[in-house]
């Protein structure tokens, strides 16, 4: 009775996770729903995944029936104290059958399976094909566009391909330091980025908009907060963008006083070390591009919106957003402060 | 009936009745090579770490019950997570199968012990000094701030990450060296069992004739050989490059990250048969003495057992699908890692056709037995998921993996370890476990389970990573997040209903007799406990349930089998 | 216990493997598996140092402690047979043969390091420095490790303690040197002929 109990509270269980997973299937709300595909390899996993989830929902409906039914028909009964019901010792037949079933469904299974593997990683470029470096870094993401020259972090923008015409954004997948990996759910599964292993992937989002994503290799200290942004652009925004970014600013524009005084004390202290701004004497690769800082939605990939105030905190002390990160606190002076995030707002 | 020959019953060796003085009792314990007791260390040395690696647990579920909470900074809960994998695998899981292995297989076999009693000793405390050493990492180094010195690497400790440059101070090291130090224990353990069962067996006890605890064992104890060496090698390369400056896994010098994932993997994944292959022993012990039948298709069990041991060292890369290996390398092993699911599946249908047609009486080992029965199907359902590598590209690295082999270890090697406890503990203390304190463990244990690791694969499929201290509001995890650390509470308070049952049972509980459970393997025809000396006659046996040939002269087994 | 087998005759002759062995056998396939490990690695990255001297450049074939080494597990198996037969002094001097031909190829291990840190190869100067030395440097721990069993027995012997009961110990105990030369075997060839 209590087995029986027992048995029906898992079906129950297991029920409710399984709405629970239709849910999800169903939850457009959710950025990273997996079964919400945007692009051509997610969309080839959504279909494998279908296929085996049907495959193995039926193996789970049939022996786990047979297990409630099992538990329940045959459990004892009062007076069968000294009764022993009778002694089968097995069945080759049973045996042949239930291994055979099995091994013709692993090879339906595998043969899926590797077909897949192959559509996706296999795909060849079509012409069009736009090329992205991408390294990862503790605990942030460089984006390097060779086709264009020039560099950008944290925020990935690709043009929106048509299938009938495709203009898919391959990426290839460098680290600079540890392991990492790039993982966008409804654009591609996640493929890793290790330092001494170049890695590619690809994809061609089928629309515009907004694709969040995050590391998902464990990095270090903020691997929880190396989010990813993936901007879908239509062509014509793509093509504004890249034009945007390839401007270099100008070493000696006349700004605002507090963006100069600013600007002097970028240039005079350890930000040129570690940040690069095209055109200016800032050139170091250790942190993230800044010339186009503002035309990113946030910022510390991610760890806080993009505002003057946020600006302002993750200068004084990146950790404030994100304890660990590799960025120290600068120790500048409210006045020193004031100014070299007024220039900051100036690197459009 | 089986007693008329035997030993006088009652303790001889438990504290509980010798008269001895406490530290005459520890001394006693302390230089023991007695199979049973270092079984039974092996054993609390388990469960004092399961407490350890479950408060670890709850200050993780803490954190992550909501988005963006500040229970614990990043660095502890890295450590949390490090820890808690660590304990559970190295200190809890793989202890407690030696632990119940040790006892029972000399008992099972018919002889009065291991093949090698002093090697048997020395695994049992290069297991608890290893333990101790990685807890000692807590207060040692940095001291206890922010979680002192523990190791933040994952369990893993995937390199680059563990070099000096990106692991300072000696975190990683105690990481390495507790794990090199048990591992050594480990493969003592390994010979051990393998020299037992193949060299110890009493007269008449043929491979063929000899119950399936011993036999799972048996390949257990050989893949050992083969399962923890690859991480004591791989530990030493570590250590080489930590402290003499070698490039092993030096990717500025040429050396590869990847080579350290392989050299893992090749432990890792046949690690875990090595944990859930004496579970199987368990349930195929378990589920025909309360099925009342003998266990249905005992060569395929054999053969198939023997099948997952060699099948399980060729699937290793399947935690790697994402590293990016070449198509055919994947494809590869997508075949073996659904090729091993077929043996594996095999067992569970002949544990359901040893159920079919008997007369199931459940009492709590039963109970146990029937969650993992249905546990671990779902388990290795969701372990085919996993293994259609394109599909592992995106439930791989998230909550998903965490769900699926939570379930397998939690909904199966556990569940199958408390049906071991109920089932064995009247043997080891000759006190049955009280049946009430029993039956809140199972069910709120069993609904625990379910909440928390059922609803656990769905941030997965909605993109959530594992390893992560915190997560954004707004990705639709919040909710699934909260009631998955419900869960955890109620498997807390569970557990701690089984603790207190063990303890007060041992003092209180009903007496069992040498034979409780009506069973029919030679460890039911001696004393609970069992003298020292385990049989005053060392038993000959003609089939594989020599108690049943007693019970029923009439219908005895070795006209069947 | 005649409840346990109801008349019916007993099995004659009940014989099972010598678990002396079984647990060496078992030691030797566990201790292979960490050797394996240790030689992919050195496959593995044959060529791939980024710098600092290569194989070629340095290494020189220890043909001479190579042959020591093998022919002691010849000599060691003259002594095992001596023991069997009884003979206490052939035994004593052939095992102290056997020793000395270890101990021989353990000193020119010893040698060749000395040169090959003379060269400028440590085990942190690049990936051929690493591997090498770890694997060359795993198997003389080995062999460090069957030399002072030897001792350990030699001096038992000395003291006549060791007799023709103890044939099977001594014969378990050769197994392992055997193992220690196999793995040389493999060593030899994939250091000096199929990396040089």
């Amino acid at each position: 009775m209590r087995a029986t109990a027992a048995n029906i509270m898992k079906v129950c269980c297991v029920a409710l996770a399984g709405s629970g997973l239709a849910r999800a299937a169903g939850d457009t709300s959710s950025p990273g729903n997996i079964f919400a595909p945007a692009s051509t390899p997610a969309s080839s996993i959504y279909d494998l995944a279908i296929l085996i989830l049907v495959i193995t929902g039926v193996i789970f409906v049939v022996v786990a029936g047979m297990l409630v039914y099992a538990s329940v028909k045959f459990r004892s009964k009062p007076g069968d104290e000294h009764k022993e019901p009778l002694q089968i010792y097995g069945s080759d037949q049973l045996e042949l059958a239930w291994t055979v079933i099995p091994v013709l469904i692993v090879i339906v299974m595998f043969m899926t399976s590797a077909r897949i593997i192959h559509a996706v990683q296999d795909a060849g470029q079509p012409p069009g094909t736009i090329q992205v470096t991408v390294t990862g870094h503790q605990f942030w993401w460089e984006f390097r566009y060779p086709q264009y020259g020039f560099v950008t972090a944290n925020e990935l923008h690709v043009p929106v391909s048509d299938p009938a015409h495709p203009t898919p954004t391959y990426l290839q997948l460098l680290s600079a330091d540890t392991d990492h990996s790039f993982w966008v759910p409804r654009l591609a599964g996640k493929t890793d980025l290790i330092p001494n292993h170049p890695n590619t992937t690809w994809i061609d989002p089928h629309e515009t908009g907004l694709f969040l994503g995050q590391c998902a290799q464990y990095c270090g200290t903020q691997h929880a907060k190396m989010l990813l942004r993936v901007v879908v652009d239509s062509r014509a925004d793509f093509d504004k963008w890249v034009h945007l970014q390839q401007a270099k600013v100008q070493p000696d524009a006349s700004l605002s006083p507090d963006a100069e005084e600013g600007r002097r004390v970028f240039n005079r202290t350890a930000c040129i070390n570690c940040h690069t701004i095209s055109g200016s004497v800032a050139d170091g690769r250790f942190g993230p591009d800044l010339t186009h800082l503002m035309g990113r939605e946030t910022i510390g990939s991610g760890a806080a919106p993009n505002s003057a105030e946020n600006l302002k905190a993750w200068i004084q002390n990146p950790a404030t957003f994100k304890p660990g990160v590799l960025m120290p606190a600068m120790n500048l002076t409210d006045k020193e402060l004031a100014a070299v995030t007024a220039y900051m707002q100036t690197l459009r | 009936m089986a007693s008329e020959s035997l030993p006088l019953s009652g303790s001889i060796s438990l504290p509980r009745e010798t008269g001895k003085t406490w530290l005459e009792t520890v001394h006693e314990w302390v230089i023991t090579v007695d199979h049973k007791k270092l079984g039974l260390m092996y054993i609390g040395q388990a469960l004092i770490f399961l407490v350890l690696g479950g408060i670890e647990a709850m200050i993780m579920r803490l954190q992550l019950s909501v988005p963006h909470a500040t229970f614990v900074s990043p660095e502890a809960f890295n450590r949390m997570f490090t820890m808690h994998g660590t304990t559970m695998i190295f200190f809890v899981a793989m202890p407690v199968v030696f632990g119940f292995g040790i006892y029972l297989i000399p008992l099972m076999i018919g002889t009065r012990d291991m093949a090698f009693p002093r090697v048997n000793a020395w695994g049992f405390w290069m297991s608890l000094f290893g333990g101790l050493l990685l807890y000692f990492s807590f207060i040692g180094g940095d001291g206890l701030y922010g979680a002192g010195s523990a190791p933040d690497v994952g369990w893993w400790a995937y390199a680059p990450l563990t070099s000096t440059a990106f692991s300072k101070g000696h975190s990683t090291d105690f990481w390495t060296i507790s794990l090199l130090l048990s591992g050594f224990g480990t493969v003592g353990v390994g010979v051990n069992l393998v020299s037992t069962i193949l060299c110890m067996r009493c007269p008449g006890m043929t491979l063929g004739k000899m119950p399936l605890l011993p036999w799972l064992y048996l390949v257990m104890g050989a893949m050992l050989l083969f399962t923890i060496t690859p991480l004591t090698a791989a530990q030493a390369m570590l250590m080489v490059d930590r402290y003499m400056g070698g490039h092993f896994f030096d990717t500025q010098a040429g050396g590869s990250a990847v080579m350290w994932m392989h050299f893992f993997w090749i432990f890792g994944h046949p690690e875990v048969y090595v944990l859930i292959i004496p579970a199987f022993a368990f349930i195929s012990e378990i589920v025909p003495v309360f099925s009342r039948k003998p266990i249905f298709g005992y060569p395929v069990m054999v053969a198939a057992t023997v099948a997952i041991g060699f099948v399980s060292m060729s699937v290793w890369a399947h935690h790697m699908f994402t590293i990016g290996m070449e198509s055919y390398s994947n494809a590869f092993f997508v075949l073996t890692t659904m090729t091993v699911g077929i043996p594996t599946g095999i067992k569970i249908f002949n544990w359901l056709g040893t159920m079919w047609g008997g007369k199931i009486r459940y009492e709590l080992p039963m109970l146990w037995a029937v969650g993992f029965l249905f546990q671990f199907l779902i388990a290795g359902l969701t372990g085919i998921m996993l293994g259609a590598a394109p599909f592992d590209w995106q439930l791989g690295g998230s909550y998903f993996v965490v769900a699926h082999f939570h379930y397998v270890i939690v909904g199966g090697i556990l569940f199958a370890m408390f049906g071991a406890f109920y089932y064995w503990y009247p043997k080891m203390s000759g006190r049955m476990l009280g049946t009430t304190l029993g039956k809140w463990h199972f069910w709120l244990f069993l609904i625990g389970f379910h909440v928390t690791f059922d609803l656990m694969h769905i941030p997965g499929l909605l993109g959530m990573p594992r390893r992560i201290y915190t997560y954004e509001p707004g990705r639709g995890w919040d909710s699934w997040n909260m009631l998955v650390s419900v869960g955890g509470v109620l498997q807390a308070i569970a557990t701690a209903c089984f603790v207190v049952n063990l303890i007060w049972s041992y003092w209180k509980g009903r007496e069992a007799g040498n034979d409780p459970w009506d069973a029919w393997t030679l460890e039911w025809s001696t004393a609970s406990p069992p003298p020292d000396y385990n049989f005053a006659q060392l038993p000959e046996v003609k089939s594989r349930r020599p108690l049943w040939d007693i019970k029923h002269p009439e219908d005895p087994d070795w006209k069947y089998e | 216990m005649s409840a346990m087998s109801p008349a019916v005759p007993t099995p004659a002759a009940w014989t099972l493997p010598s678990r002396g062995r079984v647990g060496m056998y078992c030691l030797i396939a566990a201790e292979a598996a960490i050797f394996t490990i240790f030689v992919i690695a050195y496959i593995f990255y044959i060529g791939k140092s980024l710098s600092g001297p290569t194989p070629q450049q340095v290494l020189e074939v220890p043909i001479f402690y190579t042959v020591c080494l093998l022919s002691s597990s010849i000599v060691i198996h003259f002594a095992e047979k001596a023991l069997h037969g009884g003979q206490l002094g052939s035994f004593k001097l052939l095992w102290f043969l056997t020793f000395a031909l270890g101990a021989t190829f353990l000193v020119g291990t010893a040698l060749e390091w000395r040169h090959l840190i003379g060269e400028g190869l440590t085990i942190s100067t690049n990936l051929f420095g690493t591997t090498y030395y770890s694997l060359v440097g795993l198997h003389a721990l080995h062999v460090t490790v069957g030399l002072i069993g030897f001792v350990i027995v030699l001096i038992c012997a000395l003291m006549s303690k060791v007799t023709q009961e103890h044939a099977e110990r001594i014969g378990v105990f050769s197994l392992y040197w055997h193992f220690v030369d196999a793995v040389w075997v493999v060593v030899f060839t994939v250091v000096y002929i199929i990396g040089r």
